[in-house]
């Protein structure tokens, strides 16, 4: 780990405007990614700021009908919530299927949003890696990439991204409340926040500079059968080979609503508004389902070794949507 | 008093049947265990010196080539940094094989496989030297280097004296009513112990004392001391407490080098522990394997022909080759037999010994074969087994010591409700799961070490027992603790247990299952001498002493052992291993039985109950045997379904160095598990009456979770680890879902 300064902020716009001008800074929040990569010295910060102290930890409910969650509510908080469980089944899955209980304790939910890659020649600072160190090439293309995408990569970098919670609020359509530094606030839809990697695969968000994320925003909850079903190579304590998160509302026998987001295919939480509409107004059935795994797989591209993903996404869709609409779950 | 005992000839009666302290066997708690859990128990990694300065190793950052400049200077003006040590001559190119006398290939100017440990950065912090140890510039000359196992597989060259023939396998192929001839492979593993290798080197003068995480002390001290260049007598190796091992500290590693020269350099104490990438890029491996098994029988279903061919890799000037036909060469019959390992160059951190090195990935080939030939049999798999138990050893003829093995068959089928299972594949659906079950037999070859141990009676009534013995979280304090107790007439807790010290009586070390028969023996055979002794004293003869709860018994008179004894009594015994060791063939034996289910959408597999019958000779201490168990168990979760080292073919790395990646089963991964041990006594392996456990809880583990997925879902899959993606595209369709 190099040397770093660390500063402590006292609100959030202190925390953005300290943030603006220095070179190499990070916040730090639960600090189960940053310090993991700041050890490996992968992130190799200047400076610290400290947020973990800020007053972003409450879950509130919005004008609208909607949840409020602010950026420091840990993981644990965040999924034992009962206006959750209640409302948002599908996050409270989604959360409780990451990690081990010790790090949702520390984890937060703008860190979780913002974690890094777990792509393994990120981690190995000997390794060719454009995100790690643009320029340097891809070594995951043609290498081990059994986790790696299969969606929304180029070929400078297939790395996925590793969250659950971000797969089930994208689902849910939740939107990244921001602290400027320049004093100002901004909003954005968490399907704007992320960045594909194109030939820029080091800038992964639409953040700039000393952008701090204070809250994520649920709109008002649309009901419906919700699932989060991950699929992953041991039972827990792993991250998603493919996770589908589902939120499908049925009428008359037919599909009413249908919003869907997947984890592991893709360098961000995917969502594909193509699959969405196709399902809306159907009546369920297997071949839908393929219809469906069709339009998300159109582009989908394997690498060798995560060339299975591609049968494993289709077969978990058509597992998924067979069990919200009625099967089992 | 020194007691030499060779074990020539099979031992009637142990003095363990005849005592009646009632300690020995029973199922009690570590007497360590409330140290451990209140963090007082100190391992390597924790001790304190004065004015200690902290290494960390820096890794070679490419798989092949030669250093050609380390830029010293590049860190030596970082804040905290002291030195950058790059001893090249004496630094260890790879770590030690297990039971090795003399230190292990050093020098490290060239670079053999990635992460090569290559220099040793001192700072007066953990954390400067660490980031000293990132910073540091160092300059490579690359060369072609040999990475890709599959693509050099024809290369291979056979292990010198491997290769074993009896008869004519293709005849017994060719004429066989029915035959298996198929590939099995395995992935490397990494021992992946909780512990990471640490060393603490400080010099008294000339004398090197290391404060280091290994299992064999008494060998370590030969390795280093020929690493150092020393004398044995003046080096001591200190090793209280070893948080696992698994075979990845049978031999010193190089930190221990690495800390002891800069130790020397720098006139400080010099701790190193090892990160857990270097403990994955630089320490030990298990071999992946290519395993050709060929069974023949005939209509009864009894063998004809058993063939067990192995391919592993190894660095160069290795010759260790997983020995993955062990336990196939006595388990079952068959006149005609061929058996034999050959070799890959690879340009790959060291091959070696890992928990039950051969039969750990050896019974997943012979047990899944064994499952295919009991189908095409259509012969229950329980009873193929049992059908070709052989009288005597195959090819040798020698007896077998002890061998329960038809029993355990029997019990475990019978505990398991294995008679409900539905042997043809894919039958039954439980909501999304396909349910299946599989068995495989157990088998680890059983072995006796040289092995010594002081045991002292203390006026106040106590017994002290001395040895460099390692107690590497199997519970060897304890059971060592029960064997004197129980022969002394001692409460547990008037027994001391000292071990892990080179100054101690050299041990057996922790390794190969033979710890708890070897250093238990040596406790055994002191103790013994003992009861003469105290007997003389009382003027009786030994075999009419009665010792309990402190009291010393002869005919009608008795007197507490504290009053009998004025000065401390001592005995030093050394047990050998002899012609019993040669005249017969021991093992330990078992049954495994699982019950898994296959997702039928995904492939996921998780397996749902498990259970492990053996029969291990006497059981020292009921908890700790069957947590061996458990832990063999879990190890046999792992290697069937998620544990694989994956080495990258173009760099040569390994690329999932951490225990994120590298996926061990959690706790969600493991079901309730069952051990059952069946009563019994081994008169030709020690004194004691028993035999290894440690390894054989792992061997055939993984292939009954193998076959009960077959038998789940009828996908066969030879390629281990078994995971889903192997698994998807086969897949019966779930009619009815
Ligand atoms: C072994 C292991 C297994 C795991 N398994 C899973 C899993 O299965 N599924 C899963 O989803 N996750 C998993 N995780 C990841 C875990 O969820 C994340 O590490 C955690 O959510 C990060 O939150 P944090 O608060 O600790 O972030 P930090 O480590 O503090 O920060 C992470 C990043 O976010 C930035 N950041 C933090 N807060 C803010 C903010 N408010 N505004 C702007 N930037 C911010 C930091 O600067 C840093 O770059 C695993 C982690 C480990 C170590
Ligand atoms: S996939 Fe992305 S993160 Fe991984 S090596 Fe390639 S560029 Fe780096």
């Amino acid at each position: 780990m190099k040397a770093f300064d660390y500063q402590r902020a006292d609100s959030a716009q202190a925390a953005a405007a300290m943030a603006a001008n220095a070179q190499g800074v990070r916040f730090i929040a639960g600090g189960t990614n940053l310090l993991d990569l700041m050890k490996l010295e992968i992130e190799r910060p200047e400076t610290v700021i400290d947020i973990s102290r800020l007053p972003l930890d409450a879950i509130e409910d919005t004008e609208d009908g909607g949840l409020r969650i602010g950026a420091l509510v840990t993981n644990s908080d965040l999924a034992a919530d009962a206006r959750v469980r209640r409302d948002y089944e599908v996050l409270a899955r989604a959360l409780l299927s990451g990690a081990s209980g010790q790090l949702r304790n520390k984890a937060t939910t703008g860190g979780n949003l913002l974690q890094r890659t777990r792509c393994f020649y990120f981690y190995n600072r000997a390794m060719p890696c454009n995100k790690r160190e643009p320029g340097s090439g891809c070594a995951a293309l043609e290498g081990r990439n059994r986790i790696h995408a299969i969606l929304g990569g180029s070929e400078h970098c297939i790395a996925t991204h590793p969250s659950d919670m971000a797969v089930a609020m994208m689902a849910l359509g939740a939107s990244v409340e921001i602290q400027s530094p320049d004093g100002k606030t901004k909003t954005l839809a968490l399907s704007e926040l992320y960045r594909l990697p194109g030939d820029t695969p080091h800038l992964e968000t639409e953040l700039e500079q000393g952008d701090l994320i204070t809250g994520v925003v649920l709109p008002a909850p649309v009901g419906g059968r919700q699932i989060y079903r991950k699929v992953r190579d041991r039972a827990s304590y792993a991250f998603a080979l493919v996770s589908v998160a589902a939120v499908i509302g049925l009428e008359d026998g037919k599909i009413g609503s249908a919003q869907l987001a997947f984890g592991g295919l893709a360098p961000m939480p995917w969502r594909n508004s193509d699959l969405e509409d196709a399902l809306i107004g159907q009546t369920p059935s297997p071949e839908l389902w393929g219809r469906a795994a069709d339009i998300l797989l159109a582009d989908a591209k394997g690498h060798g070794e995560n060339d299975f993903k591609i049968a494993l996404a289709r077969r978990t869709l058509a597992h998924v949507l067979d069990a919200a609409c009625g099967g089992e779950k | 008093m020194d007691v030499n005992f060779k074990m020539d000839k099979p031992v009637e009666r142990s003095l363990l049947d005849t005592t009646n302290q009632n300690i020995i066997s029973r199922p009690l708690d570590r007497i360590e265990g409330p140290l451990k859990v209140s963090g007082r128990a100190k391992y390597s990694a924790e001790f304190k010196l004065p004015n200690m300065a902290h290494g960390v190793l820096v890794g070679a950052a490419i798989g092949k080539g030669r250093v050609k400049e380390i830029d010293v200077k590049s860190v030596e003006a970082l804040p905290g940094v002291l030195m950058v040590v790059t001893d090249t001559e004496k630094f260890l190119r790879n770590p030690a094989q297990g039971m090795d006398t003399e230190a292990p290939k050093q020098g490290v100017t060239s670079i053999d496989y990635f992460g090569q440990p290559i220099a040793l950065v001192v700072a007066e912090t953990f954390e400067a030297a660490r980031n000293a140890a990132n910073a540091l510039s160092v300059t490579y000359e690359d060369a072609e280097g040999r990475f890709d196992f599959d693509a050099r597989i024809d290369t291979a060259k056979p292990k010198k004296d491997s290769e074993k023939n009896q008869g004519d396998v293709d005849d017994a192929m060719r004429s066989a009513h029915a035959n298996v001839d198929a590939k099995w492979t395995t992935p490397s593993q990494s021992s992946a112990a909780m512990e990471p290798h640490a060393s603490l080197a400080h010099w008294e003068g000339q004398k090197l004392v290391l404060y280091g995480s290994y299992q064999m002390l008494s060998s370590n001290r030969l390795q280093l001391a020929d690493a150092m260049g020393l004398d044995p007598e003046d080096v001591r190796i200190l090793a209280h407490y070893v948080g696992g091992g698994f075979g990845a500290k049978l031999g010193i590693g190089p930190e221990s080098v690495a800390a002891a020269v800069a130790a020397k350099d720098l006139g400080r104490p010099v701790r190193v522990v090892m990160t857990r990438q270097q403990v994955f890029e630089a320490t030990v491996r298990r071999s992946n394997t290519v395993q050709h098994l060929q069974l023949a029988a005939d209509a009864e279903g009894r063998l004809t022909g058993v063939s067990h061919e192995t391919i592993t890799g190894n660095l160069e000037g290795e010759d260790f080759s997983e020995p993955a036909s062990a336990a196939t060469q006595f388990l079952y019959s068959g006149a005609n037999r061929r058996f034999g390992n050959e070799i890959v160059l690879m340009d790959q951190v060291l091959a070696g010994s890992m928990r039950a090195p051969g039969e750990a990935v050896g019974m997943l080939a012979l047990e899944g074969a064994m499952d295919e030939l009991a189908e095409l049999l259509d012969v229950d798999p329980v009873e193929l087994r049992k059908r070709n138990i052989p009288e005597r050893h195959p090819t040798s003829d020698l007896p077998f010591s002890s061998r329960s093995l038809a029993e355990c068959l029997e019990i475990g089928a019978r505990d398991f409700g294995w008679s409900k299972r539905k042997s043809a594949p894919a039958s039954t659906l439980e909501g999304e799961w396909w349910i299946g079950h599989g068995m495989a037999t157990a088998a680890r070859s059983n072995m006796l070490i040289k092995s010594s141990a002081r045991v002292t009676l203390q006026p106040d009534g106590r017994a002290l027992v001395e040895t460099d013995m390692t107690d590497i979280g199997t519970g060897t304090y304890t059971i060592l603790a029960q064997i004197a107790a129980e022969l002394l007439g001692l409460p547990i807790d008037a027994v001391d247990i000292h071990l892990g010290d080179t100054n101690f009586p050299p041990a057996s070390g922790s390794g190969g299952s033979f710890g708890a028969a070897s250093a238990g023996t040596s406790v055994y055979l002191a103790c013994e001498k003992l009861r003469q002794t105290i007997a003389e004293k009382l003027g009786g003869e030994v075999e009419d002493l009665v010792l309990s709860d402190g009291m010393a018994r002869m005919g009608n008179t008795s007197e507490p052992l504290s009053e009998l004894i004025a000065e401390p009594l001592e005995a030093t015994a050394t047990v050998e291993p002899g012609e019993t060791g040669k005249a017969f063939v021991q093992a330990g034996f078992g049954a495994h039985f699982a019950e898994v289910a296959v997702h039928a959408h995904t492939g996921e597999v998780r397996v749902r109950r498990m259970e492990g019958t053996f029969a291990a000779g006497r059981i020292l201490n009921e908890k700790t045997a069957i947590s061996q168990c458990f832990g063999g168990m879990v190890f046999g979760i792992g290697t069937a379904l998620t544990e694989d080292m994956m080495h990258d073919h173009r760099y040569g790395h390994i690329v999932n160095r951490d225990l994120a990646e590298y996926h061990l089963p959690v706790n969600a991964d493991v079901p309730q598990l069952k051990v059952k041990f069946l009563e019994e006594r081994d008169h030709a392996a020690n004194p004691l009456l028993a035999k290894g456990i440690g390894e054989l809880g792992i061997s055939g583990a993984g292939a009954a979770i193998a076959n009960a997925i077959y038998n789940a879902c009828g996908v066969r899959v030879r390629d281990y680890p078994i995971t889903l993606d192997k698994l998807i595209d086969h897949l019966p369709d779930p009619k009815g879902l």
